[in-house]
């Protein structure tokens, strides 16, 4: 049976189980938005296209599916573009569909045209432009896969109006077959071995995991082998839930805002498994004084995060899970030396942790940090946690305790002020079931406001957190610390009333001014069925503490202010 | 250091941007490129000289691979490999001189494949080392215009 480009498109997402879709319709996009209409796909009317994207996203971070997102060509395309590049950065799983003019008018300057595959090459995963309607159906099966496996990533096809329009047979494909894409699951036997040899015979061993091991689904086998060599756990920002925060075992999170013992461990220590993690700048401070006492192993899935940044002695790539399995069955059989020495370095760890635990100054005031620690007692430490950009994601990271994987959705690498509420909606979506709270600050909070509408229309029941210090809070400690305190364009009061900007929205609104109105106020916004906006008016001048400044060693720290 | 790299891609739009974005991106400048089609129609060979940062460069062929239309990236450096490019330059030749334009011509087996009244257009093939001997040699009669296809390199054997 012949069908439409439109159709095709319908039938294609139907055959990848797609439940539901993120975006705003546009004149390019009229032939498949009718076929939608009646199409067993939900769709969510978003306010923007960022918040598209973003809700994809959040949705995928919360699911492990594929998020799904839609816009209009030109300006509708490049709104997508700040959702596209915050997925690339984090390897999350999304393809973006884009209405294009018309072929014969594509490179014409027409209405509403822009070079989208073009804007969007460096910043996606891969792209098509799609400019036959016998292409569709295969190229959509390879952008699912694409964006599904290996290091995964944002995947975009752009559709010609024309194209939507035309007409052919309609075969979805059983298998894709790219000659030029084969990522590599499993690691090499003999890397495997060498790993193995180099952990049995560590005396300070440190596990570095990041969000490679969320996304293999590897967090079982990662507890597993800090069990078998008891040797503790750092984890990245995305790796947040890959390993449990109750353990003995954890260090927190390392390095600029990483806990004082995980920068010290990384710095003391003489082997570090690295798993998932790609040695980002945030993470190695000052690069020719990274952990200099220390071999190397790295496992990845993506050969170019390998040496990138820092010299590997034993390089594996493959799919942390596989690879980790290997690993652990091999170590099972073998025994782990030093052990004496093993334990003199559990024992320093642990005055380390005695000496610097994370903590802030628990008087009567207001603080983010204690408001953060009240959402995790509140909600019992179960929910969904989403964060803004700057110090409203670091307090989130610090002091709420994430317990499994693919709880804590952030913008690890882009840092997209303004992610938070709609990832917290695409979230709340995909996993109804959870409270999902986004921790936002109010700079960032006002980036994507405008999504208040589609969760309100939608009922989706999101918990935002302002922690409302009516500062760009982190630009501001930055001021404080490198610049003299001059403040320049970092101040944001006054501030509109969110409380009365929820109610226009339809949402429920509160304000928090003290710090024994919280818990009550929490329990109150979790009680409400919808969407709820809580304004937590704290202290303005807190700081995010320890802090590795920029371009510093690791255990260069700053640990309050003095 | 100079690095002849060479590239198995599809045959499809887009894929010279996708690959030249990648040298931009870290600041790269290609010294040469070649493109065209291979013994099978739908996979075109890129040749891409480069000079660079090691480094950076291992980086780059790393990013090479990773990108989805890339089928195969090598690097020729320390590999018995064949470089040819092809270049046409246009020499002044007035009266007088044109005999010793070719005889320069002919040590060089290269060829005259254009003749006017005050200029010549020379042909030549050759690697990088003997494209610029005849550049040079050519140099004091005067050069009007220079084009090269850039280097296209395979390996022996």
């Amino acid at each position: 049976m012949k069908l439409t480009g439109a159709q095709i498109f319908v039938e294609s997402l139907v055959k990848e189980n797609v439940e539901i879709m993120f975006g705003i319709p546009g004149g390019a996009l009229l032939p498949v938005f009718d076929v939608l209409y009646e199409a067993p796909i939900r769709f969510i009317l978003t306010r923007h296209e960022q918040g598209a994207a973003h809700m994809a996203d959040g949705y995928a971070r919360a699911t492990g599916k594929v998020g799904v997102c839609i816009a209009t060509s030109g300006p509708g395309a490049t709104n997508l573009t700040t959702g596209l590049a915050t997925a690339n950065m984090d390897s999350v799983s999304i393809v973006a569909f884009t209405g294009q003019v018309a072929t014969h008018l594509v490179g014409n300057d027409a209405f509403q045209e822009a070079d989208t595959t073009g804007v969007t090459r460096s910043i996606t995963k891969h792209n098509y432009l799609v400019k036959d309607v016998k292409e569709l159906a295969r190229t959509i099966k390879e952008a699912f896969h694409i964006a599904r496996t290996g290091r995964p990533g944002p995947v975009l096809v752009d559709l010609p109006v024309d194209v939507q329009r035309d007409s052919c047979e309609f075969v979805y494909p059983r298998a894709v077959e790219i000659r030029s894409y084969r990522p590599k699951y499993e690691g090499h036997p003999q890397q495997i071995k060498k790993a193995v040899d180099l952990i049995r015979q560590a005396e300070r061993p440190v596990i570095y995991a990041g969000g490679g091991v969320i996304i293999s689904g590897a967090s079982g086998e990662l507890k597993e082998l800090a069990r078998i060599t008891q040797s503790p756990v750092t984890l990245t920002l995305m790796g947040m839930g890959a390993f449990p925060q109750d353990s003995e075992l954890f260090l927190g999170m390392l390095g600029m805002h990483g806990t004082y013992f995980a920068n010290q461990a990384m710095q003391n220590s003489d082997l570090i498994v690295a798993i998932g993690a790609r040695f980002d700048d945030r993470i190695t401070g000052r690069l020719d004084a990274f952990a200099p006492k220390a071999k190397i192993v790295h496992i990845d899935i993506d050969p170019t995060s390998i040496s990138k940044n820092v010299k590997v002695d034993v390089p594996i790539v493959g799919d942390a899970k596989n690879v980790l399995r290997e690993i652990n069955k091999l170590l099972e059989k073998s025994k782990l030396t030093n052990l004496d020495k093993r334990k003199k370095w559990e024992k320093q760890i642990s005055e380390w942790k005695k000496e610097n635990p994370l903590t802030y100054e628990k008087d009567e005031k207001l603080r983010p940090q204690f408001v953060v620690e009240k959402i995790y007692e509140v909600t019992k430490g179960k929910a969904i946690v989403t964060t803004e950009v700057g110090q409203n994601q670091m307090w989130a990271q610090q002091f709420y305790k994430y317990n499994y994987p693919r709880q804590f959705i952030s913008s690890g690498g882009l840092g997209t002020m303004g992610f938070g509420f709609p990832a917290a909606i695409g979230a709340k979506l995909g996993k109804p079931d959870k409270i999902v709270f986004d921790i936002a600050g109010d700079g960032s909070f006002q980036m994507n406001i405008q999504e208040l509408a589609t969760a309100v229309n939608n009922r989706v029941g999101v918990k935002v957190a302002i922690l409302n210090n009516g500062y760009l809070g982190m630009v501001r400690q930055w001021q404080q610390l490198f610049y003299k305190k001059r403040y320049s364009g970092t101040n944001l009061s006054p501030n509109p009333d969110f409380v009365k900007i929820a109610e226009a929205y339809g949402a429920s609104g509160m304000r928090v001014s003290e710090k024994d109105e919280v818990e009550d106020a929490l329990r109150k916004a979790i009680s409400i069925e919808g969407p709820v906006i809580l304004d937590f008016q704290v202290e303005r001048e807190e700081n995010v503490f320890p802090m590795v400044p920029a371009g510093a060693r690791l255990d260069e720290v700053i640990r309050g202010l003095a | 250091m100079k690095h002849t790299i060479s590239v198995l891609v599809e045959n499809k739009p887009g894929v010279l941007a996708r690959i030249s974005g990648l040298f931009s991106a870290r600041g790269f400048n290609i010294d040469s490129l070649a493109v065209g089609e291979t013994e099978q129609h739908d996979i075109s060979r890129m040749t891409i000289v480069v000079k660079g940062d090691e480094k950076i460069l291992e980086q780059v062929m790393k990013q090479l691979n990773k990108l989805i239309d890339v089928i195969k990236v090598t690097d020729f450096v320390g590999q018995p490999c064949l470089e040819r490019d092809l270049v046409l330059i246009k020499v002044n030749a007035g009266k007088g001189r044109r005999s010793e334009i070719l005889e320069i011509v002919d040590i060089f087996r290269a060829k005259i494949v254009d003749v006017a009244t005050n200029s010549m257009i020379v042909e030549m093939t050759g690697d990088e080392e003997k494209i610029l001997a005849l550049v040079n040699m050519l140099k004091p009669f005067g050069i009007k215009e220079m084009v090269r296809t850039g280097i296209v390199a395979m390996g022996r054997g």
